[in-house]
C-alpha cells in the first residue's frame, strides 16, 4: 500500500532513551532513525529489551526521548509540555496494551465510553465494539470476559475515537493462537477499513507476515527494515 | 452518568467497609462540632434575647440602706442609662415536706408595673398585688423542685417574724438563670428559692420605708464601666455599700459564661482529633487504592485524560466519603445539639430556648471535614497522577527491605519467621506504623478524656467536702452576735460539734488591683472547716496576717509577705493593712482567711461571730433541722452534704450518658483505624499471604502474621494513648480554669484500665472482621493476578 508519495506520519531522528534506575543507566534506544507512513501497518519485531516498547511509548507521547527528534506531522514532539502531550494522546493516538488495561469496575461499553467521552469525533461505543465483533458483550465486566474478548474491548476502546495512529504493544502476548488471531483480524480490519496507521509490537515473527513493513530492533538500534511484497491475512497465520 | 463516575461508585462499593469506617470517624467529628456549636449558639442566643428583652443590668451593688433620694444622685453619674433600686432580703423557709431548713431571697417589685431593669417573666399565675399582704411570685426552679402551684402557701421567717406567704405566680428573671446560693458550689433548687414581693409589702416586712438596699444599673453605650463602678462605690460608701460589680462577677452570668466557654472548647478539641484521624485514614486508604489502580491511572492518561482530570476523579471519591461522613455528622450532630440544648434548658431557666441549627455551623462543619480530608490525600493523589504513564504501566518495583534494628542487634535468634516478617514490615514503613499507633492512641485518649470529668469532679468533691469542708451545715446569723449565742445552738439535740466563724465583706486592694471577697475568721483548732492545699496538705492559720486562695493572690498580684489593703465593706468601713502570711492552692473560689482573734483585732471589735459550722448526728438529723428552722437568730442554713448528694445523683446520670457517647466515639476511631490498617495490609500483602498458604501455612499462622502486626501496634498504642490522653486532660484542666473553679488534674487508674480495655476489644472485633478476609483468600486468583 505505501507508495513513494505517501505522507509521513512519524519521523524519528537519532532518538535515544536512557533510563536511570538507581545506580544503573539502561540505554533503551541508541539512535533510532525511522519513518512511519499514512495508513501503513507496521510490525516492530524484536526480543524483549530490544527497545521496541520504548520507541512505541515515545511515538505515543507516553514518554519523551533523552535525545533526538520525533516529528509527528511536522510537529516536534520534544517541544510538547505535559498538557500538549496529553492533548496529543487524546486527539490522535489509540493504544492497545499487552495486559489490556481495562478498568475492571466498568463494563465493555463503559470502558469504551471512557474514551469516546473525551474524544472530538468519536464513534458510538456500541459501533466500536461491533467492529471488533463484540456487539453481544456490551454489558459484561472485564472479569466476565476471556482474554481475547478483553483485548478486543481494548481495541474497540482504542479505535472508538477514530485515532490517526493505533499503537499496539504485544496485543497478543497474553493470548493463545485462536484468540490471538481474532485480535489480529480486528486490527487488520481497522487498518483496512478506517485507514488508521497501525504499529504493532511483537516478539512473534510470524505476525510480521501481515504487515506492510517490518522493522526489527535489536539492542536499542534498528537492525533491519523489510517490506512485504505480499501480506497474509491474520486468519492465515499459524504459530 | 459518565463512565468515570460509574467507576467511582463501583470502587466505593468495593471498599465500602473502609469507606464506612472513615465516614463514621468524620461523622463523629462533625457531630461533636455541630452538637457543641449549635448548643453554644442556641444558649448564647437565648441568653442574649433574654438579657435584651428583660433588661439584664450591667452593674450591680448591694448596700446596707439608703434613702430613695440617693437614686437620683446615682442616675446623675456620667454614663448611666437606667437605675433600678430594690429591696433584697434573705429569708428562711419552713417547707412542709422538708425536714431541713430552706432559704430564699426576696426581691422587691415596684408597686406599679414592672422593674425598669431585671424584669420578671411571668410563666404562670399573676404578679403579686401591692395591697395584699403575703403575696409572692416564686422562681420556677424552686417551684418545680418542690412541686408547688400558684395558690400554694409557704411559711417563712421575714425579719425574725414568721409569716405565711402565698405563691400567686411563677416567674423567671435574667438575674437568676441559674440559682446558686452565695457560698455554695451547686444549685440546690429544693432548698433555695428566689421570690418577688411588691415594694410596699417588703417595706413593711423589713422596715425599709423610703429606702433601698440593692441597686442595679444599665450603662449608656461607650460608658466607662470601671469609672462608673468607682463613682458608685464612692457614692454608696456612706450607705454601707458592699462594692459594685460588673456582669463578670455576677453569679448566674458567670456560671453560664463558663458553660459556654466549655462548649466552645468541646467544639474544638474532640473534632480536631477526629479530623486528624480521618485525614490519616483517608491517606492510607487512598494511597492503597492508588497503588492498586496504578495501571488504570496509566491507561486513563494514555487515552488522553489530563492529570487534573485523573486527580479530580480520586478527589471526588474522597469527596463522596467525606460527604457521607458530613451528612451523617449533620444528622447526629443535630440530634446531639437538640438533646444537649434540651438538657441545658432544663438546668438553666430561660423563658424560651430555641434550638438554632444555624446554616453557618453546618457549612463550617462541612468545610472543616473537606479541608481535613483533602489535606490527608492531596499529596498522595498528586504523586500518583504525576507518574509518567509509561512508567505507571510497569508494575511497581518490589519494596526494599532491610534487616530491622532488632536483627542488627543480633536479637533475632530468638525470633522465628513470623515475628521477623512483622518487624521488617514495621521498620520498612515506620511512618505508617507510627501514624497507625497514633490513630489508635487518639481513640484511647478520647476515652481517657471522657472519664476525666468524672475523675476530676469526684476528686474535687472528695477534696472539698471530705478534706476541707467537713461540716454538714453552715448557719448564718442576721448580724454579728456575741459568742455566747453558740450555747443556744449547743442545746439543740443532734448537733455534735460547732465551730464558729466571723465573716466580713471586704474589698482587698493591692496597687491598682482590687477584688471584692470576704475574710473569714476561724478558730485555731478546727475539725469541720480546714484549709487544704492541692497536694492535700493541711494549711495552718498563722497567728497574724491573712491567708488567701492562691487564685486570689494571683488576681491581686500578691506574694507571701506583701501587704494588702483591706477595705471593710460594713460597719464603720475601716480601711486596714494586713500582711499576706499564707496561701492555699485550692480549687474553688477566691476566699481569704485569718485567725478569728486576729480578725477581731484588725476590726477592733470584741469576740463576735457571724455563723457556725455544724456537724450533725445523722440519727437526729430531722430534729436538729427542725430546731434550726425555728432558731430566731438564724438567717440562713446551707446544707453542703445534702446539696452535694443531690448534685452527684444528677451528675451520675449525665455522666453515664456522656460515657456512652465517649465509648461509641472512641470505638468508632479504634475500629476505624484497626480495621482500615488491617484491610490495607491484607490487600497489600494478599499475594505474600497466599504464597504462605500455598507452601503449607495454616490459616491461623497466616492470620498471626497479619494480625500480629496490628496486635503489636495496638499494644504500642495504648501507652501512647495514655500519654496523649493525660496530656489532653492537663490541657483541658488549664483551658477550663475559671475564677470560680480550678479543675484538678486527676486521673484514676480505673480510667486508664477502662480505656485500654475498650481499645483491646475494638481491636479484637476489627481483627475478627479482617480474619474472615484471610480465611476467604482465593489462593489461585491472588497468585495469578499481576501486581
Amino acid at each position: 500500500m505505501p507508495k513513494e508519495a505517501a505522507t509521513i506520519v512519524f519521523e524519528t531522528k537519532k532518538v535515544t532513551k536512557v533510563y536511570h534506575m538507581g545506580e544503573v543507566s539502561v540505554h533503551a534506544l541508541r539512535g533510532v532513525d525511522t519513518q512511519f507512513f499514512e495508513g501503513e501497518f507496521v510490525v516492530l519485531l524484536g526480543r524483549s529489551g530490544s527497545g521496541k516498547s520504548t520507541l512505541l511509548n515515545i511515538l505515543g507521547g507516553l514518554d519523551l526521548p533523552s535525545e533526538g527528534e520525533v516529528i509527528y506531522r511536522d510537529r516536534h514532539m520534544a517541544d510538547f509540555d505535559e498538557n500538549e502531550l496529553t492533548r496529543y494522546r487524546r486527539d490522535h493516538v489509540g493504544f492497545v496494551f499487552q495486559f489490556y488495561n481495562l478498568i475492571p469496575s466498568l463494563t465493555a461499553r463503559e470502558n469504551v465510553a471512557l474514551v469516546t467521552e473525551i474524544a472530538r469525533d468519536p464513534m458510538k461505543p456500541e459501533e466500536a465494539l461491533e467492529l471488533v465483533d463484540l456487539g453481544n458483550r456490551l454489558d459484561h465486566f472485564p472479569s466476565q470476559m476471556s482474554g481475547g474478548e478483553q483485548q478486543r474491548v481494548a481495541i474497540a476502546r482504542a479505535i472508538a475515537k477514530r485515532p490517526d495512529v493505533l499503537l499496539c504493544d504485544e496485543p497478543t502476548g497474553a493470548l493463545d493462537l485462536n484468540t490471538g488471531v481474532k485480535v489480529l483480524e480486528a486490527l487488520q480490519s481497522v487498518n483496512r477499513e478506517l485507514g488508521t496507521t497501525t504499529a504493532v509490537i511483537t516478539h512473534n515473527a510470524i505476525i510480521s507476515d501481515m504487515a506492510h513493513r517490518v522493522i526489527t530492533l535489536s539492542d536499542g538500534r534498528i537492525e533491519s527494515v523489510h517490506t512485504n511484497d505480499t501480506r497474509r491475512l491474520a486468519n492465515e497465520l499459524n504459530w | 452518568m459518565s463512565p468515570l463516575h460509574r467507576k467511582l461508585f463501583r470502587d466505593l462499593l468495593q471498599m465500602k467497609g473502609q469507606a464506612l469506617a472513615i465516614a463514621a470517624v468524620i461523622g463523629c467529628g462533625i457531630a461533636v462540632f455541630i452538637g457543641a456549636q449549635t448548643t453554644l449558639k442556641s444558649l448564647s442566643a437565648a441568653r442574649e434575647a433574654y438579657y435584651d428583652r428583660y433588661r439584664f443590668p450591667d452593674v450591680f451593688s448591694s448596700l446596707k440602706r439608703a434613702p430613695l433620694s440617693v437614686v437620683d444622685r446615682i442616675a446623675n453619674l456620667p454614663g448611666i442609662a437606667t437605675v433600678e433600686h430594690r429591696i433584697v432580703e434573705g429569708v428562711t423557709l419552713d417547707l412542709p415536706d422538708l425536714d431541713e431548713p430552706a432559704v430564699g431571697k426576696i426581691v422587691s417589685l415596684p408597686d406599679r408595673g414592672t422593674p425598669r431593669l431585671s424584669d420578671v417573666h411571668l410563666l404562670k399565675g399573676r404578679l403579686p398585688e401591692p395591697g395584699r399582704t403575703g403575696e409572692i411570685l416564686a422562681e420556677e426552679a424552686f417551684v418545680d423542685a418542690n412541686g408547688f402551684e400558684p395558690g400554694d402557701q409557704i411559711r417563712a421567717v421575714l425579719n425574725g417574724r414568721l409569716q405565711t406567704l402565698t405563691i400567686v405566680g411563677v416567674g423567671l428573671s435574667p438575674e437568676y438563670i441559674t440559682t446558686i446560693q452565695p457560698g455554695s458550689m451547686f444549685p440546690d433548687d429544693l432548698r433555695f428559692g428566689i421570690f418577688w414581693m411588691r415594694r410596699r409589702q417588703m417595706e413593711a416586712a423589713f422596715d425599709m420605708e423610703g429606702a433601698f438596699n440593692d441597686v442595679v444599673l444599665s450603662l449608656m453605650p461607650g460608658a466607662n464601666e470601671d469609672e462608673v463602678i468607682r463613682q458608685l462605690d464612692l457614692l454608696l460608701d456612706d450607705y454601707g455599700g458592699l462594692g459594685a460589680t460588673d456582669r463578670d462577677l455576677h453569679l448566674s452570668h458567670r456560671f453560664i459564661s463558663d458553660e459556654l466557654k466549655q462548649l466552645k472548647t468541646m467544639s474544638i478539641i474532640p473534632p480536631s482529633i477526629f479530623m486528624s484521624v480521618a485525614a490519616f485514614l483517608l491517606n492510607v486508604a487512598l494511597r492503597r487504592l492508588l497503588t492498586l489502580q496504578r495501571e488504570q491511572i496509566a491507561a486513563l492518561k494514555a487515552f488522553g485524560y489530563y492529570n487534573r482530570e485523573v486527580g479530580a476523579h480520586y478527589l471526588q471519591l474522597v469527596g463522596v466519603i467525606i460527604a457521607f461522613g458530613a451528612v451523617f455528622g449533620w444528622l447526629l450532630g443535630t440530634w446531639m445539639g437538640q438533646s444537649m440544648t434540651g438538657m441545658y434548658a432544663s438546668f438553666y431557666r430561660f423563658p424560651k430556648t430555641v434550638f438554632r441549627p444555624e446554616f453557618g455551623v453546618y457549612l463550617t462543619g462541612a468545610i472543616i471535614s473537606f479541608t481535613a480530608g483533602m489535606i490527608g490525600v492531596a499529596a498522595g493523589v498528586r504523586q500518583a497522577v504525576a507518574i509518567p504513564p509509561a512508567e505507571a504501566m510497569r508494575p511497581e518495583p518490589p519494596p526494599t527491605f532491610k534487616p530491622s534494628l532488632i536483627e542488627r542487634l543480633g536479637w533475632h535468634r530468638w525470633l522465628n519467621q513470623a515475628p521477623r516478617m512483622i518487624l521488617r514490615e514495621l521498620t520498612r514503613r515506620p511512618a505508617k506504623a507510627m501514624l497507625t499507633t497514633l490513630g489508635i492512641g487518639f481513640a484511647c485518649a478520647i476515652l481517657i478524656v471522657g472519664n476525666f470529668g468524672k475523675d476530676a469532679i469526684t476528686y474535687l468533691i472528695d477534696f472539698q467536702f471530705g478534706l476541707q469542708e467537713r461540716h454538714d451545715a453552715t448557719v448564718q446569723f442576721h448580724e454579728a452576735v456575741p459568742q455566747r449565742v453558740l450555747s443556744s445552738l449547743q442545746s439543740i439535740p443532734g448537733i455534735i460539734r460547732i465551730e464558729a466563724f466571723r465573716s466580713i465583706p471586704v474589698r482587698l486592694r493591692h496597687g491598682a488591683r482590687s477584688r471584692q471577697t470576704s475574710i473569714s475568721g476561724l478558730d485555731e483548732n478546727r475539725e469541720l472547716f480546714r484549709l487544704i492545699d492541692s497536694d492535700e496538705k493541711l494549711v495552718n492559720l498563722p497567728e497574724s496576717g491573712v491567708v488567701m486562695s492562691s487564685q486570689l493572690a494571683k488576681i491581686l498580684d500578691l506574694k507571701l509577705g506583701d501587704t494588702v489593703t483591706v477595705e471593710v465593706l460594713n460597719g464603720q468601713r475601716p480601711v486596714r493593712n494586713a500582711v499576706v502570711s499564707g496561701m492555699v492552692d485550692d480549687f474553688s473560689g477566691t476566699a481569704a482567711w485569718m485567725r478569728r482573734e486576729a480578725l477581731h483585732a484588725l476590726m477592733r471589735e470584741g469576740p463576735v461571730i457571724s455563723g457556725a459550722y455544724l456537724q450533725i448526728d445523722p440519727e437526729h438529723e430531722a430534729a436538729a433541722y427542725r430546731a434550726l428552722k425555728e432558731a430566731p437568730m438564724v438567717a440562713g442554713v446551707t446544707l453542703q452534704k445534702v446539696a452535694v448528694q443531690s448534685f452527684m445523683e444528677n451528675f451520675a446520670e449525665n455522666l453515664l450518658r456522656m460515657r456512652m457517647f465517649n465509648v461509641a466515639f472512641a470505638s468508632v476511631i479504634a475500629i476505624g483505624v484497626v480495621y482500615n490498617s488491617a484491610r490495607v495490609s491484607l490487600s497489600e500483602r494478599s499475594r505474600e499471604l497466599a504464597t504462605l498458604r500455598v507452601i503449607g501455612f495454616t490459616k491461623a499462622e497466616v492470620s498471626r502474621i497479619l494480625l500480629g502486626e496490628l496486635a503489636f501496634l495496638t499494644a504500642m498504642a495504648i501507652p501512647v494513648g495514655f500519654l496523649i490522653g493525660s496530656g489532653l486532660c492537663r490541657f483541658i484542666s488549664k483551658a477550663l480554669e475559671t475564677e470560680l473553679y480550678r479543675i484538678p488534674f486527676v486521673l484514676n487508674p480505673s480510667t486508664y484500665a477502662f480505656a485500654a480495655a475498650v481499645i483491646a476489644v475494638a481491636a479484637v472485633l476489627s481483627s475478627l472482621i479482617v480474619r474472615r478476609g484471610i480465611d476467604h483468600l482465593d489462593l489461585i486468583a491472588v497468585l495469578k493476578s499481576r501486581e
